[in-house]
């Protein structure tokens, strides 16, 4: 039976992590709202983009880009977009689960990661890492995009990839997110543009040079859309996870509580028979 | 209004500019283009260069490093890595890229990337350019 200093100790040490665990509620609620005004920003260019590139393509039919080419080869490259911080619920065992069955006792799988937690998990179990990111997972900038595209598109034009394939934790709601994998490379451009009626645009200088410009472009705002998806699925995941742990918290506390004050009414109880008894003694 | 066409311009972080104008002036990879409200759709790449806006009021500036133009008869809308209107220019953070990357041209070593100095100068001049001459004349 624990003592009652022992009892409102423990209550102390559990107040002092609901504390925290509140304020890291309250940090990532304010985060993820900047964080989804970030997506919606983005929004207009990468639909923009998007549709330019169809129309592009589809003027471009016969062009021979290199991000374009389609090699059957073995070597696959996975890019994938995680956390720097843990305490964000099963965030990051989740996003691992979906690619593990992919790179799992497999010969000629690249692995490139964003964010701390991501890189520990596969460099702990023996994966060699081509390329890692860190530092921005919760806030990523455009130009973190630039620099991760520019780096898989060259690796991809000079042959050491053959497939590159995007995994990142798609963002629904803050308690709603599901990881995906995408194929980045080679780009599909064979959207559904038949239906609608092409217009006719001048390129200028040509439809392949816009193409050969567009490109690159395109596969940054892919990679830049997921980063933003990533960074609100860790955020919303965190308040949601530090929200349950601060309810547990309270709830452990009442019972705590609880228990402390039986102890306390059992002692004293103790003690006022213990006076009865003596007294009784001395008649 | 007919003489008038809605320009759009648009970043990955935000939406830089939308407004009617009377015209726009582009660098296109291969070249100056004008539009005017009407002009056939068209799509090219853009320089790292100001883009130029005629209004009623008079021309202005708009930073732009590097990306697309796309034309419709009534719409121009124009895809930025980077745009910046003249007020929103930080002058002394362009002067700063502009000295280093000088510094890094004149001086080339092994680790630096003498494309990407050059682009940064490119982009640090053009801003600079648009602090000094880009608000409304």
């Amino acid at each position: 039976m624990p003592s009652t200093r022992d009892i409102r100790r423990r209550i102390k040490s559990v107040k002092n992590i609901q504390q925290i665990t509140k304020a890291m509620k309250m940090v990532a609620a304010a985060r993820l709202r900047r964080a989804q005004e970030r997506a919606n920003a983005s929004r207009p260019y990468t639909e923009k983009i998007r549709e330019m590139l169809a129309e592009v393509a589809g003027n471009a039919r016969d062009s021979v880009h290199p991000l374009l080419a389609v090699r059957d080869g073995e070597k696959t490259a996975y890019l994938i977009v995680g956390a720097d911080k843990g305490l964000a619920g099963a965030y990051t065992s989740n996003l691992i689960r979906e690619v593990l069955p992919h790179v799992q006792g497999k010969d000629g799988v690249h692995l490139l990661t964003v964010g701390r937690k991501a890189r520990d998990y596969f460099k702990r179990r023996g994966y060699t890492l081509d390329q890692e990111y860190t530092g921005f997972s919760e806030k990523p900038t455009h130009q973190h995009a630039v620099d991760i595209a520019r780096e898989v598109a060259g690796a991809y034009a000079d042959g050491t990839y053959d497939e590159v394939y995007l995994v990142y934790t798609q963002f629904f709601s803050p308690i709603n997110q599901k990881p995906t994998l995408i194929r980045l490379l080679p780009v599909e451009t064979s959207g559904s543009q038949e239906g609608d009626q092409p217009r006719d645009y001048i390129f200028e200088p040509s439809a392949e040079e816009v193409l050969a410009l567009l490109l690159p472009k395109y596969l940054e705002t892919v990679v830049y859309g997921a980063l933003l998806q990533a960074a609100a699925s860790e955020l919303g995941s965190r308040m949601t996870a530090m929200g349950s742990a601060t309810e547990n918290a309270e709830e452990l506390i009442s019972k705590l509580v609880l228990n402390y004050n039986k102890v306390r009414q059992a002692n004293i109880t103790r003690e006022i028979s213990e006076i009865v008894g003596g007294a009784e003694a001395l008649k | 209004m007919a003489n008038k066409i809605r320009l759009d311009v648009v970043t990955p972080e935000r939406m830089v500019y939308s407004d009617d104008v009377n015209m726009v002036i582009a660098r296109a990879t291969d070249g100056d283009i004008g539009i005017l409200p009407g002009h056939a759709p068209l799509v090219a790449g853009l320089q790292v260069w100001p883009l130029r806006v005629l209004k009623d009021e008079g021309e202005m500036q708009i930073a732009i490093c590097g990306g697309f133009i796309e034309v419709h008869p009534e719409k121009v809308t124009v895809l930025a890595a980077c745009a910046e209107l003249s007020e929103e220019i930080n002058v002394e953070r362009a002067e700063a890229a502009k000295e280093r990357a000088e510094s890094r041209l004149k001086e080339p070593t092994a680790d630096i990337d003498v494309e990407r100095a050059e682009a940064a100068l490119r982009r640090a001049v053009m801003r600079l350019r648009i602090a000094e001459h880009g608000r409304f004349q």
